[in-house]
């Protein structure tokens, strides 16, 4: 495991268990009132890191407005994002830090019942969790009355089943009452009426260690990396054609090119970078030419490219983008729920127009309607799996459109 | 549906709890009882008289999530990851050299009931793409000569690794 | 409530805070294209048909979408019109459109808004481009009453919300997902395999033709076109108060005598009123329910008019078997007389004789088909038609059904009561009930006719009525899940009451899986309205008042519950498994 900095993934290293101590975070976090840490959060920058980045403080001082005899706190670990693996690491390497976010995010909302949603593809680190949550009840760090803050709350695992929708916020919490993971309407927001109908935050895994991370050190020191904008660090999960793949935590403002470069090692076998997608199969590419560009989510804005997850997948100069796109056609097509229309119908389209072009049989219509169809999705699908299936495709549109419409001519 | 069956279900469902928020956790342990990774149509029925919830919710769940499955498969499920990440690792090399060793195609499963080869999407290790999941257990940065390791392992005899 | 101030296309909309923008819309005048909506239901916003841009670049599902403060709503900028099409074209794309030769031409959602979008096939930017292949899966034709047809289905789930919900069935799951998700019973079963009760709420609610019921026209054509057949047809109660609905008529108005009219000149030999029947249930039912509290039998009695609560109560309440009257349904009673004491009198044997009956249901077809349903295997109703399949009938014959003269309907079968007349509305049958066996148990006349505590939409309701010195508890219900309350209790052996009506469907027969598609709440108000007023306005308003029940006694059945009226007019019941 390299990391260039260390913030969230300090413990990376160590054995868990050996090291076993309550974090000074936490014992920080015990020390303050609710206001004060979620005060803390705030001045920190932080934006939620399952990929919507949405101000971590502002929804805890969202959330903590609702009082509850019951209250959920859910951890987002249902890391189904192609490209993205990075969850997996920090539960692999540093679950405590995980969980003591999840802690200390409790006693900001005075939450309840903590409930981790991991993927059923990691339920091989389930054990291990376990164990850790043992120790962690026996160090008296959760369970009734919480470092004498008169918080009382626990942490359970939920294993999902298999399911990318699950990773949007209503679609896990029906698939935790025992439903099909299909999303919700909102109103009732999750904040307050979530999962059986209580008061329920929902957080990605890297939000919570970041949290933890954050109480531990105090938002000044997170703010020293990263840009003004930007602050702080973000982990990233770097795959594809690049000699080292692997979760790596850098501070914001590191370009593209340099993350490929420094940190992945280079392109394999010395190819040429064709382009790259950011965060995961639901990104939009970015050009081999373009990747000068820092990793901030302002510089990312002014392209119109959403950070997501921060996967940075690697694609070389060897693959057929029409293939690519096809693969991620083919994924929405396997994930989508089925509620709604456009993303249901719009799938089952654009693969069967993305095979006549690989075919090079398309059509004048074809041509016009790959965006339409593209574009109905975006704008009118119930749920961001459906609005952003098409974000790879029409950013290929814009970006490279004559790699797309080569009509006539067979390939693939 | 034999007795044994029955009790257990049972048994699980009671562990659990008969609402339906148990469902899930509840279908994993009764899909286990099966050691061709499935939910008979039977015993799904059954469980849902049992904690009085209508067949058709039940059936939604099970047809909804990637991991329940309502037709028998081999004792080894092989998972290949055709994901993007994986694909671009040249994944197609190694669905070949499985279905060479196998002598099964993608979707299929042996005659011996012994492997079945399913695609599935991105498991979350594209770090060492390509990658597959036998039975829950990932393996990764594969090329022929490990692969073959591994499959003469799970051929040798059954296994419940992880799963 | 707080009021909020909105525009909409530039015009400025005063609501209550909790209105959605469709409703704030109509207020002026805009009427934002819908698909998955139904006002009886719960906000779906699967379609996603109804999208208006309420901020710069983002589009919003009007049926969703609350008002806020100072929104700006558009309903038709480009980027609404070109992503309502693309929406419509995309449900079209893997939509069967052999329109033409659906069942619901003509009175389709979906085949309105292709009108309303003016969806073309000259047009070059149509998803999509090529000939169609529907995906889906094959046809279910497998039972009596309702045919599935998946290839026409848009998924907008209005038929899971209503069979789970509101009939407490869930024979309908919302299978697997994306383009392989399917609104189908468990494991992919037919209809035929499952608990099903044929009650045809699905059909209803069916914005397209994806579920209907099984049409019998052809059969009935055959029938009448038959020289060796001598054709009878029976009209239910509900029918006469929405088949006007299909040509032009305001629902809650009763057009009996157009429909006799009608009904003749299609070629029935004779035309007769299900409402006789429905007395003569009354008499049976009656009868029984005194049988039952003088000598201490099972109770609470629970009547067994309405064919799509027996199905369910055979299903998912066996228990209660012992409950539920012995009487068949007036459509039976109709269908067992037609074969014997008509046939006796007019000197036609049973094989020579076709009994059609009109229907606001669609379990009544599965009900004509049942074995217990039959004698020498003759089945004592040949043929069922619902209200809409009647309509249809009508014009295919070119029938002007709107400027028919009235005629009535032919005797024996055709002089009926008040009492008959509420039969199609939820609390009816309690009512009628009540008025007879009153009379009966006290021998004086009935202070007050009206029974009002067991009228209208509420979903239980319950009363108690004081006759001689017994005091009988009573409890009315509609809507399968409503019932099922009332069954639990039975089934614990706690039910307070003494006599329970059920009704498979919200409203009543009124409300029934045959009738005319558009029964919304506020339909079914007026129809239940309509029903009323008939009652009023009949010069007998008592079943056993009904000189021609009089005399079918005397003549054939000797007394109520007499051995022959139990050969005759009682079945019994059976629990079914899968």
């Amino acid at each position: 495991m390299k990391r260039i900095v260390s913030f969230i993934t300090e413990n990376f290293e160590k054995e868990v268990l050996e090291s076993f101590e309550i974090s000074s975070g936490l014992l920080r976090a015990s020390n303050m009132t609710e206001d004060e840490i979620i005060e803390e959060i705030s001045l920190s920058g932080l934006k939620g890191r399952g990929g919507a980045a949405y101000p971590t403080g502002k929804k805890l001082a969202q959330s903590a407005v609702f009082k509850s005899d019951v209250k959920y706190l859910i951890c987002n670990a249902d890391e189904g994002e192609p490209g993205t693996f990075k969850d997996r690491d920090l539960l692999k390497y540093d679950a405590l830090g995980v969980f003591e976010g999840m802690v200390i995010s409790a006693l900001a909302v005075r939450a309840t019942d903590g409930i981790l949603y991991l993927r059923e593809e990691y339920s091989f680190l389930i054990d291990e969790l376990e164990n850790i949550l043992s120790q962690m009840r026996s160090k008296k760090i959760l369970g009734h009355n919480i470092l004498d803050t008169g918080l009382n709350f626990d942490i359970s695992i939920f294993s999902g089943a298999g399911a990318y929708i699950c990773g949007e916020g209503t679609s896990l919490i029906e698939s935790i009452e025992g439903k099909p993971g299909r999303p919700r309407n909102k109103p009732p927001y999750t904040k307050e009426q979530g999962l059986f109908m209580k008061p329920t935050l929902l957080n990605n895994v890297e939000t919570y260690a970041a949290i933890n991370a954050i109480m531990k050190n105090g938002y000044e020191e997170f703010i020293k990396y990263g840009t003004e904008k930007s602050p702080g660090t973000k982990l990233i999960s770097l795959c594809g054609n690049v000699n080292s793949p692997g979760t790596y935590e850098i501070p914001f403002g590191v370009t593209l090119k340099e993350i490929i470069e420094k940190i992945g090692n280079g392109v394999k076998n010395e190819r040429n970078v064709k382009f790259v997608q950011i965060g995961g199969i639901s990104g939009p590419l970015i050009l081999g030419k373009n990747l000068d560009i820092p990793f901030t989510y302002e510089d990312f804005d002014k392209i119109d490219v959403s950070m997501g997850s921060g996967a940075i997948l690697v694609v070389d100069d060897q693959t057929d983008i029409l293939d690519f796109l096809d693969a991620v056609q083919a994924f929405f097509k396997h994930e989508s729920c089925g509620k709604c229309t456009p993303c249901r119908e719009g799938n089952r389209q654009l693969l069967n127009v993305l095979a006549r072009m690989r075919k090079g049989i398309e059509t004048e219509s074809d041509i016009v309607n790959i965006e339409r169809i593209a574009k109905t999705m975006k704008y009118a699908s119930f749920c961001g799996l459906g609005q952003t299936a098409p974000t790879a495709l029409l950013s290929a549109i814009k970006n490279c459109p004559e790699e797309i419409f080569r009509r006539g001519e067979q390939h693939a | 549906m034999d007795k044994s069956m029955k009790d257990a279900v049972q048994k699980i469902v009671i562990k659990h709890g008969v609402g339906k928020e148990f469902l899930l956790p509840i279908l994993k342990e009764v899909q286990k009882l099966n050691k061709y990774h499935y939910i008979p149509q039977d015993v799904s029925q059954y469980m849902a008289k049992y904690m009085g919830i209508h067949e058709s919710e039940v059936y939604e769940v099970i047809s909804f999530y990637a991991e329940f499955s309502e037709v028998p498969r081999g004792e080894n499920v092989i998972k290949v990851c055709d994901s993007t990440v994986c694909k671009v690792n040249d994944n197609e090399e190694l669905i070949g050299l499985l279905e060479d060793v196998l002598g099964i195609g993608m979707g299929e499963t042996s005659e011996n009931k012994k492997f079945s080869l399913e695609f599935s999407p991105c498991f979350g290790a594209c770090d060492i793409a390509p990658a597959i999941r036998i039975n829950g257990e990932v393996f990764g940065n594969l090329n022929k000569e490990r692969l073959e390791e591994i499959l003469q392992y799970y051929k040798e005899g059954p296994h419940e690794k992880n799963s | 409530m707080r009021n909020i101030k909105l525009t909409i296309d530039n015009q400025v909309v005063v609501v209550p805070e909790g209105t959605t923008i469709l409703e704030a819309a109509k207020k002026v005048n805009i009427k934002i294209p819908t698909l998955c909506h139904h006002p009886d239901q719960k906000i779906k916003a699967n379609c996603r048909i109804c999208l208006v841009e309420t901020g710069d670049d983002n589009l919003d599902t009007a049926c969703s979408t609350f008002v806020r403060e100072g929104m700006k709503v558009n309903t038709k900028s480009k980027l609404v019109r070109e992503t309502q099409l693309g929406v419509l074209e995309l449900i079209l794309a893997n939509h069967d459109q052999d329109c033409l030769k659906c069942v619901r031409n003509g009175h389709c959602e979906l085949q309105d808004l292709c009108e309303k979008f003016s969806i073309s096939r000259d047009d070059i930017e149509i998803i999509p481009p090529h000939d169609i292949v529907i995906d889906s899966k094959a046809m279910d034709l497998l039972n009596p009453a309702i045919v599935r047809d998946y290839s026409k289905c848009i998924k907008c789930n209005r038929c899971v919300e209503v069979c789970r919900e509101v009939q407490d069935a869930s024979i309908l799951a919302g299978a697997f997902r994306s383009t392989d998700y399917t609104v189908q019973p468990a494991y992919g079963k037919t209809l035929s395999q499952t608990l099903c009760t044929y009650c045809g709420q699905c059909a209803v609610v069916c914005p397209v033709g994806a579920i209907y019921e099984k049409s019998e026209i052809q059969q009935v054509w055959d029938a009448i076109d038959n020289p060796n057949l001598h054709v009878v047809v029976q009209v239910a109660p509900a029918v006469r108060i929405s088949i006007g609905e299909e040509f032009g008529f305001k629902p809650g108005t009763a057009v009996t005598g157009k429909t006799v009219s009608a009904l003749r000149r299609l070629g029935f030999d004779q035309v007769f009123d299900t409402n006789f029947t429905a007395d003569l249930t009354i008499i049976e039912e009656g009868y029984e329910l005194i049988d039952r509290i003088s000598n201490h039998k099972t109770l609470p009695m629970i009547t067994s008019c309405s064919p799509g609560w027996i199905n369910y109560m055979e299903g998912f309440f066996p228990e209660v078997i012992d409950h539920v009257s012995t009487c068949k349904s007036p459509q039976q009673m109709f269908g067992t007389l037609s074969k014997t004491y008509y046939s006796k009198t007019r000197g036609i044997h049973p094989s020579k004789i076709y009994s059609v009956s009109i229907m606001p249901c669609t379990a009544k077809k599965f009900e004509a088909k049942r074995d217990e349903m039959m004698t020498n295997g003759i089945p004592d109703v040949d043929a069922v038609l619902t209200t809409r399949e009647l309509a249809k009938l009508i014009k295919t014959a070119g029938i002007d059904f709107a400027n028919l003269k009235d005629e009535e309907f032919d005797n024996p079968f055709g002089i009926t009561t008040g009492a008959a007349a509420i039969f199609g509305a939820t609390g009816g049958v309690m009512e009628a009930a009540l008025r007879t066996v009153y009379e009966v148990l006290t021998d004086k006349e009935l202070p007050e006719i009206n029974f009002y505590d067991v009228r209208g939409m509420e979903g239980i309701k319950e009363s108690s009525v004081k006759i001689g010195d017994l005091e009988v508890k009573i409890a009315v219900a509609h809507g399968l899940s409503n019932a099922r309350k009332l069954m639990e209790q039975v089934k614990d052996g706690k039910s307070p009451y003494h006599f329970i009506e059920i009704m498979s469907c919200l409203g009543g027969c009124i409300g029934g899986g045959g009738q005319p598609i558009c029964t919304e709440k506020c339909i079914k108000d007026q129809r239940i309205s309509g029903i009323y007023y008939m009652d009023q306005n009949m010069p007998i308003r008592k079943s056993h008042e009904n000189p021609y029940i009089q005399k079918l006694y005397e003549d054939f059945l000797v007394e109520p519950n007499s051995h022959v009226a139990h050969e005759l007019l009682h079945t019994h019941y059976s629990a079914r498994h899968l």
